[in-house]
């Protein structure tokens, strides 16, 4: 495993920055983007094979695959939506940060919508 | 596998700007301080868009988004 990287990876990145961010404030948000995107870019691979890995234990237990496809969108937009709330926040714009989470939530709801639908309809016929 | 090359040169590209804004403040030149600032800031840009893009790639096709 390459821990090390990374904890190389954001070490280095905390002492660049604490270089940048009395002079340069603005260039120092883009390198703190940077340094997350290139840790989660070396972590993408292992996420990936998890991901197969939960695709194939749901496959074999006949769990219809609708629902797992939903699990992994929301965990995505989780995260893509949290990363750049973060990177808002890390500007000093906790407002836009705020928004963007909302945002992100909303995003969820709707992608959950088929889900709930389900549970609904399965109560109703037990019902 | 993205290298760490990228904050490498962010960093550099942040001190060399800090080091000639001084110079340029000292010569008085305050434009041309501002306009290299802006330089600076759009080239890392250019260098973290492409970052981002890949990012958003990668998550796309991960989480089948």
């Amino acid at each position: 495993m390459d821990t090390g990287a990374f904890l190389g990876i954001a070490l280095l990145a905390v002492v660049l920055l604490s270089v940048l961010r009395q002079s340069r404030p603005e260039l120092a948000v883009l390198l703190s983007v940077a340094a997350g995107i290139i840790i989660f870019l070396r972590v993408a691979g292992y996420l990936r094979e998890l991901v197969e890995v939960f695709a194939f234990l749901a496959a074999k237990a006949q769990i219809n695959t609708v629902y797992l496809e939903t699990v992994f969108r929301v965990m995505g937009v989780a995260y893509l939506t949290g990363f750049s709330a973060q990177i808002c926040r890390d500007a000093g714009e906790g407002a836009l940060a705020l928004k963007l989470e909302l945002a992100g939530k909303i995003i969820i709801l709707f992608l959950a919508v088929p889900v709930m639908v389900a549970i609904m309809e399965m109560v109703l016929r037990i019902l | 596998m993205p290298d760490i090359n990228v904050i490498f040169k962010i960093a550099g590209v942040g001190i060399l700007i800090s080091v000639l804004n001084m110079v340029l403040k000292q010569a008085g030149k305050e434009e041309q301080a501002q306009m290299l600032t802006l330089v600076g800031v759009v080239v890392v840009l250019l260098m973290v868009i492409q970052l981002i893009q890949r990012l958003f790639e990668n998550v796309r096709a991960v989480f089948g988004l």
